[in-house]
């Protein structure tokens, strides 16, 4: 077959079919995905219930919902924990973390490097459901095995301190992520330059911060971006602590499922779903911004 | 560099790895222990050997049953993903469409956008409004809308990949578009398939917050929500079965995700490719 006559070919394969191939995914995507983002904008603007009268008949209450919001004490209590939840777990202890053990792990090769990589692993492929349980096992009050370790029976990890609970958790649970992507960024490090550095005698924290990051500093952001929009919508938390006690740990979509699901107030939890989504949605843009200005967006 | 400050970053660098061993191995060590142990605590302890855990899973009603819930709503969904995602990636990949990329990133953004968390209240409304309550078809189709983008996107790379010219031919000797799809495309991107099904599987099968809201009838939840209750609901937690049921449940998603990496290299999680 002449190569003139290869698009026209092509073309017909597809034609008249293509339509009807892409149509049930959309369809998909468009009534479970697209749909739901945008009937969330509507619902936040309604005081729709689980129960009662609002729920037979909702009614439309404008931007009450967010009024009320940005009043309430809970509603901002839970914002302030997310912020430390996300800056504490994700950006100062996955990232670091996992940056440190691949920093360490780079030349190494043999069972050391497998295990350590294998365990790091394992805590993040386990179902979240799982590992909930390990952590409530560890932090028990009296059998617990860190108390047994530390020598503090009687010690309520998860009462007295939740919020730093699910942040060691969640560093825990998710620096895998960094570990590989920092993994395969130091791979990009000439060793020459590094040597280099060594031998005019640079300390690793200016080789770290001379050498190693002008190299990295598209997987950092990458990385930060990444996680910080993982951990901001991550549900794991509530099988700890369910927000509790007294809502010291509920962040965010702990908040929004005790004030919609648990709660009934569906309209208000809506509304607060829609900040998430709108932070979600900046955090996404940065990133395809980022993948663009990298050039690894690939033209069509 | 001096040899003192050698000393010391070898010695620094072995008490930092023995740290991070500690720390991710702590809370691994009852998974590895209690399910064995013929008196589980919550305390990690050397077991006295028993497989008696894994029979008392037998006299739960609802412990082996929700492994097999969990099974209808992974492979459904991931036959449903697979499906719709290799049709749509086909025609994507072969079809000049005009804005195509634009489409796809797009839908891509919108799946790491529209998270469980972010769509929790319309996901239910609407689950409530379709019927979809209490039915493995509503987590079915909740969970497959979330992975399709990503799932598209993937499969259509495979298909760039391959040459259309065996198409051609087929399409010569008068073979349908179906035909061609089924006879000559699908084999030709099988591991591409066998990725996405086993992503998709390893991803629902790990779900907690779909199902647990979707789903109100303990017979129809997964393992994921069962353990969550086998937990928090009163009473002292039965640790055998717990244990037992953790180790049980565990099992298939590592097993898939060391036959996925050792095979293709392929990275779980964040549809969004580095």
């Amino acid at each position: 077959m002449s190569p003139a006559e290869v698009p026209r070919s092509a073309a017909m394969v597809s034609g008249k079919h293509s339509l009807g191939f892409v149509v049930p995914a959309l369809v998909l995507i468009g009534v479970f995905l697209v749909f739901p983002a945008l009937w969330t904008v509507y619902l936040g603007l309604t005081d729709h219930r689980l129960t009662g009268l609002a729920a037979a008949d909702p009614q439309v209450v404008g931007a009450a919902n967010y009024a009320e919001a940005l009043g309430d004490e809970r509603f901002r209590t839970s914002l302030w924990l997310t912020v430390q939840f996300v800056l504490g777990s994700a950006v100062l202890g996955q990232a670091v973390l996992g940056f440190a053990i691949a920093w360490v792990l780079r030349d190494r090769r043999g069972p050391l490097k497998s295990v350590t990589e294998g365990l790091v692993l394992l805590a993040w492929i386990l179902p979240s459901s799982v590992v909930a349980f390990l952590w409530i096992a560890l932090l028990d009050r009296d059998g617990g095995t860190l108390n047994a370790i530390l020598h503090t029976p009687g010690f309520a990890w998860l009462l007295d301190h939740p919020m730093m609970s699910i942040i060691v958790f969640n560093v825990w649970r998710g620096t895998a992520f960094s570990m590989m992507l920092y993994g395969a960024a130091l791979e990009n490090v000439p060793p020459s330059q590094l040597e280099t550095a060594r031998l005019a005698g640079a300390s690793t924290l200016q080789q770290l911060r001379d050498v190693v990051f002008p190299h990295i500093k598209g997987h950092v952001l990458t990385n930060l971006l990444l996680i910080t929009l993982w951990t901001f919508n991550d549900f794991t938390a509530f099988q700890l602590t369910a927000g509790g006690p007294e809502g010291r740990s509920e962040i965010l979509p702990v908040y929004i499922y005790n004030v919609a699901m648990s709660g009934g107030r569906l309209g208000f939890g809506a509304a607060v779903s829609f900040l998430v989504l709108v932070v979600n949605l900046v955090l996404a843009f940065a990133y395809l911004r980022l993948l663009r200005s990298r050039g690894e967006v690939r033209p069509s | 560099m001096t040899p003192v400050r050698h000393a010391l970053g070898t010695i620094g660098r072995a008490a930092f790895l023995a740290l991070v061993l500690g720390f991710f191995a702590l809370p691994l060590l009852w998974l590895a222990s209690a399910p064995f142990d013929a008196h589980p605590s919550i305390t990690t302890s050397v077991p006295e050997f028993t497989l008696a855990n894994f029979r008392a899973l037998l006299d739960n009603p609802y412990a082996l049953g929700s492994l097999r819930n969990s099974l209808i709503q992974a492979c459904g969904s991931a036959a449903l993903v697979v499906t719709l995602a290799a049709l749509a990636a086909y025609a994507l990949s072969r079809a000049r469409v005009p804005g195509r990329d634009a489409l796809l990133y797009v839908l891509l953004l919108l799946s790491s956008v529209v998270t469980g968390t972010a769509a929790m209240v319309p996901l239910f409304e609407l689950a409530t409004r379709l019927n979809l309550i209490d039915t493995h078809l509503g987590v079915v189709l909740t969970l497959s809308g979330g992975l399709l983008p990503a799932a598209i996107f993937i499969l259509k790379d495979f298909m760039d990949a391959t040459p259309t010219s065996y198409e051609e031919s087929a399409r010569v000797f008068g073979a349908s578009a179906g035909q061609v799809l089924r006879h000559v495309v699908i084999p030709l991107v099988r591991p591409g398939l066998a990725t996405i099904a086993v992503w998709a599987v390893a991803n629902v099968w790990g779900s907690f917050l779909q199902p647990f809201i979707l789903l109100r009838d303990p017979d129809k939840a997964p393992g994921a929500v069962i353990l969550y209750t086998l937990y928090t609901e009163g009473g002292a937690p039965r640790l055998d079965v717990i244990s037992a049921f953790s180790l049980l449940y565990s099992l298939p998603v590592v097993v898939m995700y060391v036959f996925v990496s050792r095979r293709y290299g392929f990275r779980f999680h964040g549809g969004i490719k580095r």
